[in-house]
């Protein structure tokens, strides 16, 4: 039976592991040697492009959760007419790749779009912003908002009411109840939700590369580092730390949520 | 009660605050692919020349997306399903670390992996210059997928009983895994299938460092057009990928309620798998 797993396991070996074992070597092997792996953070130009690349993953991370965790209890809880509708819509995005991502932000906050003609209209500046730290966080945002609110939706189907009704009973109020009732029993889904978020934030590259002409995080400095620079040693270190720390935020979170994010990682 | 009026209907209207903030720049990119002049405003007329010109320009780049996912929907089937079959047979500490390595392409962003892939096999003959080599790309991020949608339906029946049910009627161990397993999980192949198809034509990360002028994708001609051509040229090129991948998704959902009912665990499932395409 065993051969059965072979082919996948031949194909996985050939084409990751064994590159994946040449990227890290490759990372070593440039005019700085073995110090490209610490360069990250002893160069200021690196580091300030980490940090900055931690903070929108952040930002996007807090707002995705506030946002996701409310529309998610909320469609779960209630069925009024419309409700299917709305679920359609949040699905619809869940499957755009991050230029197209990019490219709807452009739409909104692009030289030609909406928010400025608004701004405009009031009589305002033509208000642009797409291409800033703030029109990558309204990318990351877009991105991550549909599938936190289904995981939501998801996990509050198995929340037990009765605990609710407990609580009520004796006398708990509604901050109460959500943040002692609720709130633990969203956790799980909460961290691995926004351990993917965050994770995406990190590593995106499409929607930053749509939109980030201007802005260094770390995948847009990865990529300049390989194509322009040509400094291929450079940028296989740094992807190679980027590919690291994506894949400990998500085993962190996998530890800390328990078995049920096992599957979301 | 009032008081829970008012949360209902805050709660609510942040719910369609996010609905119109998730479907507004998409209707935007729709009129402004169907715009004459989108800076003027819809008052320069509707026009299908700009969706025109796309499909004159890049329609090979819409085939090869079309043809690479297939591919991939094919290699992910014949090397996938047998792998999930052996991972649920499996002790689980063992399958649980196999998984694990499985699915850390999803994990790993997708720069990396085009990178590592450039180092190790960038110089071998003419395969940086074949599609394959981004087939290769596709196959890495999507094959988890495949054996993760399969594995959940298989976690979902008793396919122990149903494979000794063969086995006592004579059936060898290839008669048991065309007529029993197979059949039995094609809803987890389905979804798999579906699911590979929509993340092998959307995958932009890796495509992009793995594309050459000759192999470009629909992705790739995307970020071109974003990059270098007007905005409604974007826009037109935007609506075809549209009304690609939006019945594909439809249908993704589609056939995700209907099992709802047999195995609680499957549309979670789907949401899991599809939070795992996190990569943009």
């Amino acid at each position: 039976m065993i051969y059965m797993f072979l082919p996948a396991a031949a194909f996985f070996s050939a084409f990751f592991i064994l590159p994946m074992c040449r990227l890290f070597l490759v990372g070593g092997s440039g005019a700085i040697g073995w110090r490209a792996y610490s360069v990250i953070v002893t160069d200021s130009n690196y580091f300030n492009a980490l940090l900055a690349t931690f903070g929108v993953a952040l930002a996007t991370t807090v707002t995705t959760l506030l946002i996701g965790g409310l529309v998610g209890v909320f469609l779960q809880r209630y069925r009024f007419p419309g409700r299917s509708f709305l679920m359609a819509i949040i699905t619809l995005p869940m499957a755009f790749p991050g230029v197209v991502i990019g490219f709807m932000v452009i739409m909104l906050a692009g030289r030609q779009g909406l928010i400025g003609q608004i701004s405009m209209a009031l009589g305002g500046d033509r208000l642009v912003f797409a291409y800033s730290f703030l029109g990558l966080f309204l990318g990351y945002v877009y991105f991550s908002l549909p599938r936190t609110i289904l995981t939501i939706v998801a996990a509050a189907e198995k929340l037990d009411p009765k605990l609710e009704e407990a609580a009520r009973s004796f006398g708990a109020n509604t901050w109460h109840v959500v943040w002692d009732v609720i709130m633990p029993g969203l956790k799980p889904a909460l961290i691995s939700a926004g351990a993917i978020c965050f994770a995406t934030a990190i590593g995106a590259f499409g929607t930053a590369f749509t939109l980030a002409t201007r802005i260094n995080v770390l995948p847009m400095v990865i990529y300049t580092e390989f194509t322009l620079s040509a400094n291929i040693a450079m940028a296989a270190a740094l992807s190679f730390v980027l590919g690291a720390l994506t894949w400990i935020v998500l085993a962190l979170a996998r530890s800390a949520a328990g078995n049920t994010v096992a599957a979301a990682a | 009660m009032a008081y829970r009026k008012i949360l209902f209907g805050m709660q609510l209207g942040l719910c369609v605050l996010v609905c119109v903030f998730l479907i507004l720049p998409m209707g935007l990119s729709v009129i402004a692919g169907l715009t004459n002049n989108y800076f003027v405003g819809l008052d320069s007329g509707l026009t299908l020349r700009w969706v025109l010109e796309v499909w004159g320009g890049y329609h090979d780049t819409i085939f090869r997306s079309v043809w690479i996912a297939l591919a991939c929907v094919f290699v992910t089937l014949i090397i996938g399903v047998p792998a999930a079959y052996v991972l649920h047979r499996s002790p689980q500490r063992l399958a649980r670390w196999l998984e694990e390595l499985l699915v850390l392409p999803i994990a790993v962003p997708g720069l990396a992996t085009a990178l590592a892939l450039i180092a190790m096999y960038g110089g071998w003959g003419n395969l940086r210059s074949s599609w394959l080599f981004i087939l290769i790309g596709h196959v890495l991020f999507t094959l988890p997928f495949m054996v993760r949608s399969v594995l959940a339906v298989l976690g979902g029946i008793d396919l122990h009983t149903l494979e000794e049910g063969g086995a006592s009627l004579g059936a060898n161990f290839t008669q048991r895994f065309f007529h029993i397993v197979l059949p039995n999980c094609r809803q987890g192949i389905l979804a798999g299938a579906l699911m590979v198809l929509t993340l092998s034509m959307g995958e932009f990360n890796m495509t992009w460092l793995l594309h050459t002028p000759f192999t470009k994708t629909l992705p790739v001609g995307l970020a071109d057009a974003y990059a270098s051509l007007r905005l409604e040229v974007g826009s037109a090129y935007t609506l075809l990928f549209f009304l690609m991948i939006v019945p594909l998704l439809l249908l993704m959902q589609a056939i995700a309620q209907p099992r709802q009912k047999k195995f609680e665990l499957v549309e979670d499932e789907v949401v899991i798998l599809l939070s795992e395409s996190a990569k943009s």
